[in-house]
């Protein structure tokens, strides 16, 4: 999904690293990084334990880090948005319009992107300290307590007790129910087709006016 | 009966350790390779910090050759989630730490495998602008 991009930009000091969020391990990941046939990292988080210390609660979710390792973008959405909710759900398809919506939010992150990889700090879309901090949703008690819930999930139900497992996954999300990486995650260990499935949708319509991808807040390009 | 233990990046048997209601009561020595705590003089201590066990709790804390992770844990503000019926525990990183290391905008390190089962760090990439992105097959 990003190697056009990062063949074009890795001559600038830029790199891609992908990380799935995969609790089934890398042979699940595997047919998908294969098929991206991508020369940046790839790397495989079995436990999310890179989602838990950035705080990202869905996928794609984006971080930009600087040449000295600081946060200079916190998690935001990736160049998508909540389009896909209008998807027809037998057929898949998406109304001209929210084909449309996808496309020009994944055109204005990637010239986001391209702009950084070429001026680095002095481009507009290298936020300030303030305001990566006010960006940044804060941990908190709850949210701990529904990581190392879901934790326990992943343990037991990879040592064989999916039943018991289920409860802890149960009370990561209603800890934590933004967290929809936690909530599709456990769909996927219980039968692969459920985390795009009816419960799924039913998740989303749940949702009524609020977002499942936040709206990215970045100033237009200039062509 | 055997404790298995995750926290952080780890998850480790605990053959010698015991569970009592709230408690988890490990062997000394089994507590640095588990968690990253080992005793000395001035309390619990895990690289730069050391944390005074509490005054007047320290049976609560230490026992004969044992230590209680969990009430160390707890505090701490750390989230202590125990499953009875598997004998398994689960100690997370506390909110505050979280906050903290956040707050410095330091981006959090880890060290993950790729295909191949090479591991990768962030902190190898030091000296490069890194977009980091999460992706699922979910």
């Amino acid at each position: 999904m990003w190697q056009a991009l990062y063949q074009e930009l890795e001559g600038k000091g830029f790199v891609v690293i992908a990380v799935a969020l995969e609790s089934r391990g890398a042979e699940a990941a595997r047919p998908w990084i294969e098929a991206a046939k991508a020369t940046y990292p790839c790397l495989v988080d079995a436990t999310h334990i890179v989602a838990e210390r950035y705080g990202m609660v869905n996928v794609p979710i984006g971080v930009w880090i600087d040449e000295a390792g600081t946060i200079v973008r916190p998690p935001e959405p990736a160049g998508t948005t909540d389009s896909f909710r209008a998807m027809d759900r037998q057929t898949f398809a998406l109304s001209a319009e929210a084909r449309a919506d996808l496309r020009n939010a994944r055109a204005s992150y990637v010239a986001a992107l391209r702009d950084w990889a070429e001026r680095g700090a002095a481009s507009k879309f290298a936020l300030s300290p303030e305001e990566v901090r006010r960006r940044m949703a804060p941990p908190d008690e709850a949210k701990a307590r529904a990581t190392a819930c879901f934790r326990m999930g992943e343990y037991l139900h990879a040592v064989g007790f999916e039943g018991d497992a289920r409860a802890y996954f149960d009370e990561a999300t209603r800890l934590h129910p933004q967290n929809w990486a936690f909530r599709r995650q456990a769909w996927n260990l219980e039968d692969p087709m459920k985390a795009g499935g009816k419960e799924f949708w039913a998740a989303v319509d749940a949702l009524g006016d609020g977002h499942y991808y936040d709206p990215v807040e970045m100033p237009a390009v200039q062509p | 009966m055997p404790q298995t233990l995750i926290s952080g990046d780890r998850t480790t048997v605990l053959a010698g350790a015991t569970s009592e209601g709230d408690a988890l009561w490990v062997p000394v020595g089994d507590l640095e390779p588990a968690s990253g705590w080992t005793l000395k003089p001035e309390g619990a201590c895990r690289g730069e910090e050391c944390v005074p066990i509490p005054r007047g709790q320290e049976s609560l804390f230490v026992r004969p050759g044992l230590f209680n992770l969990a009430a160390l844990a707890g505090y701490l503000g750390q989230p202590v989630v125990h499953d009875a019926r598997r004998n398994a525990w689960v100690i997370g990183e506390s909110a505050g730490r979280r906050a903290a290391g956040l707050d410095s905008l330091e981006a959090p390190d880890f060290t993950l495998p790729d295909l191949q089962g090479n591991l990768h760090s962030l902190h190898d990439y030091r000296g490069k602008k890194v977009f980091l992105v999460s992706w699922a097959s979910w």
